[in-house]
């Protein structure tokens, strides 16, 4: 029996190993290659550890514009989530707490959301930003993005509040307090897990957006991370070490807000993944 | 309003209109919270999805005001354009690999989360981490990890006496080697909803499969697996949604001369659209798209019903 048990686990850890390299390898590579020099990286590209440890390629990337990239998706993230926060949590509300007719059919229309395919709205965006004279500003990233994180949001929202007892408003309801009392007293205070579970779940899909930052999206002072990135793809070409370090400074927000809040990502995925 | 205010002396009838009033109240309030979200909603989402099936029916640049109502002739262009077809065909192969690689690949690293390995923790944050990274980084990185003259890939072939394929500039290797990298990004989310699944099967399940002398890899067949199915159908609508969704990683890892053969409905959509201002082609692309999403949707709704009824019987 124990030899069985035995080689049972040393495949699991194999089996282990093996995942582990292949989800990790690329980010050794990266991380190692965003430390080395052009030189160092042409004679000893794979190196784990570079023989000269530079910074070069990080202040680099800085001059070259990364800075205004990052400043506008940190501008952009916080707005939309923000607003996404607010406005799902208030729909949420009556959607979750009070009986009306169409209270299933606007909840599921909401859900539906999740299975609309980006580009079936990227035409009429474009055509709409356009004539509202929102080309090229980084707030017309603001509509899209918070209407594609309603669907999700209120579906946490919705869920976690129907389950805060009745009793904690009826205290509230004696006293004659109206919905919007009950709403801001009783009810916001209470779904802070659900927050914090909407913040970063909208936090990291907003941050890595790519496609409408790409259509309406033309100056390089204007763009996001993603676009400005796949712009340093085209001009550093031959810098390698370069582009990884910019990499590795664009992934860095999402990486230390898993390592910190890992179960809220998990808990989002979980909702997103739960069909209307 | 003589009459009504005699009527309103009645107390049955008073009921009522103070109901009428609390209720006509009680719509205001849900209005007013809905308002906001309904309005971006409408505004973002579903009035685009509208005027994109508007527009397939029109010949137009984007640049002029005016378009020219064409019928379905933008329909029937698609369905013989090759291009069409190949980036459908695509797609397919995405879900393909979404449904027999990164599904078993994501529950197979769930199952070693799941086991009482050591250093879990760690595990699960390197399983993870691919799935956080912006996926243009995610493509940028892999475009070097491809690369025929400095790339790891091809060293690692050459050291072990294959020779350098320029994986990302001939047919069938570009789309073969996108497609590992979507694995590798997209495997740690099914790993998340394996994860969860796994917690949710009852302990009591393995102990009397266990009683009855079952091993463990029959425990996985007769216990764990039956219990995921649910998991395993939804998994596989999302992956036909996000089969779909699918665009920045094909866009970025695209175009270094493999042509339409790394097509898919995504890029086409926007090749047509936004780099030869084919504003209803576009359109008529992203509503081919959408009908797909829809028709999966269904389908796979009609599955789980039946699938739910079945269990209610057993």
């Amino acid at each position: 029996m124990r030899p069985l048990e035995l080689t049972k686990t040393s495949l699991l850890y194999v089996l282990a190993a093996i995942i582990a390299l292949f989800a990790g390898y690329p980010f050794v590579y990266m991380i190692s290659t965003s430390f080395k020099s052009m030189n160092e990286f042409f004679t000893n590209p794979f190196s784990v550890l570079p023989g000269s440890f530079t910074l070069e390629q990080y202040t680099s990337v800085f001059d070259m514009g990364l800075n205004s990239y990052f400043l506008n998706s940190i501008i952009i993230t916080v707005l939309s989530v923000t607003l996404v926060v607010l406005i799902a949590a208030l729909a949420s509300y009556p959607l979750s707490r009070l009986k009306f007719r169409l209270n299933k059919s606007i909840f599921t229309l909401f859900i539906i959301g999740m299975m609309v395919p980006i580009h079936a709205t990227l035409i009429p965006i474009f055509v709409m930003t356009n004539d509202l004279g929102f080309y090229d500003k980084l707030l017309a990233l603001l509509g899209p993005y918070v209407a594609f994180a309603l669907p999700i949001s209120v579906f946490i929202f919705t869920q976690f509040m129907s389950e805060i007892p009745a009793e904690l408003e009826e205290a509230a309801k004696v006293d004659g307090a109206g919905h919007w009392i009950i709403f801001s007293k009783v009810i916001f205070p209470n779904i802070k897990p659900a927050i914090s579970t909407v913040v970063i779940y909208n936090f990291v899909h907003i941050w890595n957006e790519f496609i409408f930052a790409l259509i309406l999206i033309q100056s390089p002072e204007k763009m996001t991370l993603p676009i400005g990135l796949q712009k340093f793809y085209g001009e550093f070409s031959v810098n390698i070490p370069g582009l990884m370090s910019a990499l590795v400074l664009a992934s860095v927000p999402v990486i230390i807000t898993f390592v910190l809040a890992q179960e809220k990502i998990e808990k989002g995925l979980l909702g997103g993944s739960v069909k209307g | 309003m003589k009459a009504a205010a005699e009527v309103s002396k009645l107390p049955i009838i008073d009921i009522t209109t103070v109901k009428r009033k609390e209720k006509r109240k009680q719509t205001l309030a849900i209005l007013s919270f809905m308002f906001l979200a309904l309005f971006v909603y409408t505004l973002f989402i579903l009035y685009p999805i509208l005027s994109t099936f508007i527009y397939s029916f029109h010949e137009w640049n984007g640049i002029e005001a005016e378009k020219a109502f064409v019928g379905f002739a933008n329909y029937s262009e698609l369905f013989s354009d090759p291009t069409f077809w190949q980036s459908l065909k695509n797609n397919f192969y995405l879900v393909g690999v979404s449904v027999f690689v990164q599904i078993p690949l994501g529950l197979m690293m769930a199952l070693v989360l799941n086991s009482k390995i050591k250093g879990q923790r760690l595990l699960s944050v390197i399983f993870f981490l691919p799935y956080l990274m912006s996926t243009v980084a995610v493509g940028l990185l892999w475009v070097f990890m491809f690369d025929p003259t400095n790339g790891p890939i091809n060293m690692a072939l050459n050291a072990i006496g294959v020779e350098s394929i320029n994986w990302l500039a001939e047919s069938p290797s570009a789309l073969i080697a996108i497609l590992i990298v979507m694995a590798w990004q997209f495997a740690p989310f099914y790993m998340i909803l394996f994860k969860a699944a796994l917690v949710g099967i009852p302990e009591e399940l393995y102990e009397a499969a266990g009683m009855d002398g079952a091993n463990d890899i029959q425990k996985f067949f007769y216990v764990t697996l039956p219990s995921l199915i649910p998991m395993l159908i939804s998994s596989s609508v999302l992956a036909v949604v996000g089969s779909l969704k699918t665009f920045d990683l094909f866009y970025v890892m695209s175009g270094s001369g493999a042509g339409t053969s790394t097509s898919i409905l995504g890029t086409f959509m926007y090749e047509e659209t936004f780099v030869n201002f084919r504003m209803g082609y576009g359109s008529t692309i992203a509503a081919m798209m959408f009908v797909i999403a829809l028709i999966s949707v269904v389908i796979i709704q009609v599955i789980d019903s039946i699938q739910k009824r079945k269990r209610g019987i057993s």
